[in-house]
């Protein structure tokens, strides 16, 4: 009879602890001066599944993540790790109780190699409690083996692209086998193909049984790979549903708490004179033969996989490395760009894909991160800043694109990921360049923000301006270009229309 | 703040406004400024802070090494180091002194070139400066090689050059045009001129953004459309010239200068802008923590004068207070990195 109730107890502990979730947390506070960046908040992961957490940039969802990896400490609130009370006191702690982490942000260490990244801190140690680099290679390579990579373990991390660098992050994160994992925008620096490949990692971690906490701003991922989601906004729980159960409107509804009907708001506008002109531009090693035009008024998608040089071509066309032959035409006259600088004098803007390392000011300011490549050229007397005038445009722009921010002279290292690209945004819209060129301009923007982006980009595109966008979402490259160019590991694999492409098309050039 | 779009402006005031970090520098200054005052009571039974003559000759001493630190305060913004510094003083002292002798004075170092107007030593002096300093800048804006070696290498050799120039004979006998430039205060008023000057040089200048910019991100500076081989240079020369004025204003104040001079001013200077919240990683600091830096040192030094400290010992103390305040701005870095 008493075992019998305990059997009983003991199955309803168990079928709590099922129901509690591998990680379940409720209450949350979290303050930063000035912002409240969450507000009593909750988020139950159950083992075995991918729960994805939505929101607008700055609603809260990398800042709960820190907390759960042990990197902020909340203000309030409760911490159940398999059913037991955690207070997790550093990242270190978090990953030994079974907790890793995806950052938004890649941290890599530049200066070592692929291996040491991995396994940094782990590494194995030989007989004089060396590091053993036989066995580091080795066991990176069979980490990779498992994870499908094809990346040499011994290469230098900064020589890797951006993509490449989001793998090994990948791999470094799946390589603790924890118990919950955290993607805090796993896919924002990736091309579809490499997409896949992570969702097939992901669908073998959530068969394993691991928890998986997944953040996106891409929609359609979400439906592919969600069981559950959760929303926040402004740094409250909206709600949490099962993915099956809602639609994708529903879930903006929910995320923005008004309707975004125009994805894609195109502007039919008419298409002038050549402006930008580019011949058999040619960087030994990187990339072939590249030739275009794109027209006054012309939204031109350059689409490809990582590995098609898509933003060599575009480095080079403004200087940071400019290319070793060819020609570049701007408006009929050939034009020599040997740095950024003399891009800018003839007119031409390039938001860079990677917005730590080429981008953001981190230590300084929004103001200061939005006017500096303004301030290069304008508003100057005698050296001295028109701060005024620039303060006012600055502010204009910022509250179009929606940056949100206690006030401009928050430092950017405080700002939300997404909030961060769009000061970016700012920065080179307020130049107002003839040619603008965008490599990856929404990555990590939230779908209103998005939205707005785009009608701003078709907006200048409407005045006249010439557009070259790079972007690895194709529902984006589809939805804005007049035309398509598509890359294939250095070469040019083809052009499609507005009226012919589809993602099927594009793909096919792209993988050859 | 339901919405998601914040009006910058309209937002500024409802947000906790956080102290500049000055105040926390200012703090530091007045803590012990404390202990001494206390200290003084009880072991030397005066005031510390109360006799005017004490202070002046305190702002006086530091105000030379001051004048270097204002520029040395921006070549750290920007991420680099300048070591060479104080044999810019040194080279600098000699130099400009050999121009603005009297001609009463038999052994002058150009005979001829005696009895000139001050202004010509004092720019043949700026000159010197600006040509090492744009060695220091040129090296590492092109060649690569890290700041520390580049401006150890001048540093070396402008000291040579210092030696060589008159075979270690020191060079004295000012004119009074020339020596009025060390007279009294004139040290201190021409380093609060400097700092003035290039407070709002560093604030409201494409100067001083682009100076920040390059320190908090070197490539982002490059892609936002900076010459940032230039604009280093440019901030090589500066510093190098001012250390070239400081140089002048030592020489002047001593009538004489010496080949050894200014020797290890460069490690005060960076120790002034370092206790002055400037970071050694780049892209953070004010001329006005430096300036407060200055003082902090200057009260440090002269409070172990009047606790009768022997001076051997305060050499080491100096050593100590300049590690701590590194270890300070590693901390700071560390939170930094922890919390973002
Ligand atoms: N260290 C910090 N100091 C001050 N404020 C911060 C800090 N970290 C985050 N915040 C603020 O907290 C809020 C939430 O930021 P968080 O990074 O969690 O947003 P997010 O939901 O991840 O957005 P995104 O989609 O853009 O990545 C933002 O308003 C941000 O400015
Ligand atoms: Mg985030």
């Amino acid at each position: 009879m008493v075992t019998a109730k305990t059997a009983a107890a003991i199955d309803r502990m168990k079928r709590r602890i099922e129901d509690m979730g591998v990680l379940s947390i409720s209450g949350i506070r979290k303050e930063f001066p000035g912002v409240v960046a969450l507000d009593n908040v909750q988020l139950k992961i159950r083992p075995g599944t991918v729960h994805a957490l939505m929101g607008e940039n700055g609603a809260g969802k990398s800042t709960l993540m820190k907390i759960i990896a042990g990197i902020y400490q909340p203000d309030a609130g409760e911490i159940l790790l398999r059913g037991q009370p955690v207070t997790l006191k550093s990242p270190l702690d978090a990953l030994e109780q079974g907790i890793s982490m995806i950052h938004q942000e890649l941290a890599l260490m530049n200066s070592m190699t692929v291996a040491e990244n991995i396994w940094i801190r782990r590494e194995p140690k030989n007989g004089f409690g060396l590091i053993d680099h036989g066995k580091l290679f080795a066991m990176t390579q069979e980490l990779f083996d498992r994870l499908n990579i094809k990346l040499d373990p011994k290469a230098q991390v900064a020589d890797l692209t951006v993509a490449q660098k989001q793998m090994v992050e990948i791999a470094k994160a799946v390589s603790h086998d924890s118990d919950v994992l955290i993607m805090d925008e796993p896919t924002s620096a990736i091309t579809e193909k490499e997409v896949e490949h992570l969702f097939t990692i992901i669908r073998d971690l959530r068969a394993r049984g691991v928890g998986i906490v997944y953040i996106t701003h891409k929609m359609n991922e979400l439906f592919e790979i969600a069981d559950e989601f959760t929303v926040f906004r402004d740094g409250k729980y909206v709600g949490t549903h099962s993915a099956k159960d809602v639609t994708r409107d529903d879930i903006i509804r929910m995320m923005v708490g008004r309707e975004i009907t125009d994805m894609f708001p195109k502007i039919d506008c008419p298409i002038g004179e050549v402006m930008l002109e580019v011949r058999n531009l040619d960087l030994p090693g990187v990339f072939h033969d590249i030739s275009f035009q794109i027209r006054k008024g012309e939204i031109l998608g350059l689409a490809g996989l990582v590995g098609s040089k898509r933003s060599n071509v575009a480095e080079a066309l403004f200087g940071v490395t400019p290319a070793a032959s060819g020609e570049i035409l701007i408006e009929g006259e050939p034009v020599q760009i040997r740095s950024p600088r003399e891009a800018m004098d003839h007119g031409i803007a390039f938001l860079t894909e990677d917005r730590k390392e080429t981008g953001c000011f981190l230590i300084l300011d929004c103001l200061e991160n939005i006017q500096m490549a303004l301030i290069t050229r304008d508003h100057a007397t005698a050296g001295f800043v028109d701060q005024k005038t620039v303060t006012k445009l600055a502010e204009d722009m910022a509250a179009r694109l929606r940056v949100k921010t206690p006030n401009l002279s928050e430092r950017v290292e405080n700002l939300s990921g997404g909030n961060q690209q769009k000061l970016l945004i700012a920065r080179w819209l307020l130049t107002k360049p003839r040619i603008l060129i965008l490599d990856e301009p929404t990555r990590g923007i939230d779908v209103g923000a998005k939205s707005e982006i785009h009608r701003l980009i078709t907006g200048l595109a409407a005045e006249g301006v010439a557009v070259l966008m790079i972007s690895s979402e194709l529902p984006e490259v589809l939805g804005m270009s007049d035309r398509i160019m598509v890359m294939h590991e250095g070469h040019l694999a083809g052009f499609l229309d507005r009226a012919e492409a589809d993602q099927v098309k594009i793909m096919d050039l792209a993988a050859r | 703040m339901s919405n998601a779009t914040v009006q910058p402006s309209a937002n500024a005031a409802k947000s906790q406004r956080r102290l500049p970090p000055e105040a926390n520098i200012l703090l530091v200054l007045v803590g012990i400024s404390l202990v001494f005052e206390i200290l003084g009571w009880m072991t030397q039974g005066q005031s510390f802070l109360f006799s005017w003559q004490r202070l002046s000759i305190m702002i006086l001493q530091v105000s030379v090494i001051g004048i270097i630190s204002v520029g040395v305060t921006q070549v750290i913004i920007t991420g680099g180091i300048d070591l060479s510094s104080g044999s810019v003083v040194g080279g600098v002292a000699m130099f400009a002194m050999s121009f603005a002798q009297v001609s009463t004075y038999a052994r002058a170092v150009y005979p001829s070139l005696t009895d000139l107007p001050a202004i010509v030593p004092i720019l043949l002096g700026l000159g010197f400066g600006a040509v090492v300093g744009f060695v220091n800048g040129w090296l590492i804006a092109f060649t690569k090689i890290p700041p520390f070696i580049a401006t150890l290498g001048t540093m070396v050799t402008v000291r040579g050059f210092a030696k060589w120039y008159t075979k270690g004979q020191p060079v004295s006998f000012p004119t009074e045009g020339f020596a009025s430039i060390g007279k009294g205060m004139m040290p201190v008023l021409i380093f609060i001129a400097v700092a003035i000057i290039f407070h709002i040089a560093m604030k409201y200048t494409r100067y001083g953004k682009f100076t920040y910019a390059i320190g908090a991100n070197m490539q982002a500076a490059r892609v936002s459309g900076i010459n940032v081989e230039r604009h280093l240079i440019k901030v090589y020369v500066v510093a190098a010239v001012l250390a070239a004025l400081a140089g002048m204003v030592v020489a002047a104040r001593g009538q004489t200068a010496q080949a050894g001079m200014g020797l290890a001013y460069e490690l005060d200077a960076i120790a002034m802008a370092v206790i002055g919240g400037v970071s050694l990683s780049g892209g953070r600091g004010s001329i006005i923590g430096t300036a407060i830096g200055m003082v902090i040192f200057g009260v440090i030094i002269s409070g172990f004068t009047f606790l009768r400290l022997d001076a051997y010992y305060q050499e080491m103390i100096k050593g100590v207070i300049i590690v701590a305040a590194v270890v300070a701005d590693v901390h700071r870095q560390k939170k930094r990195v922890k919390k973002s």
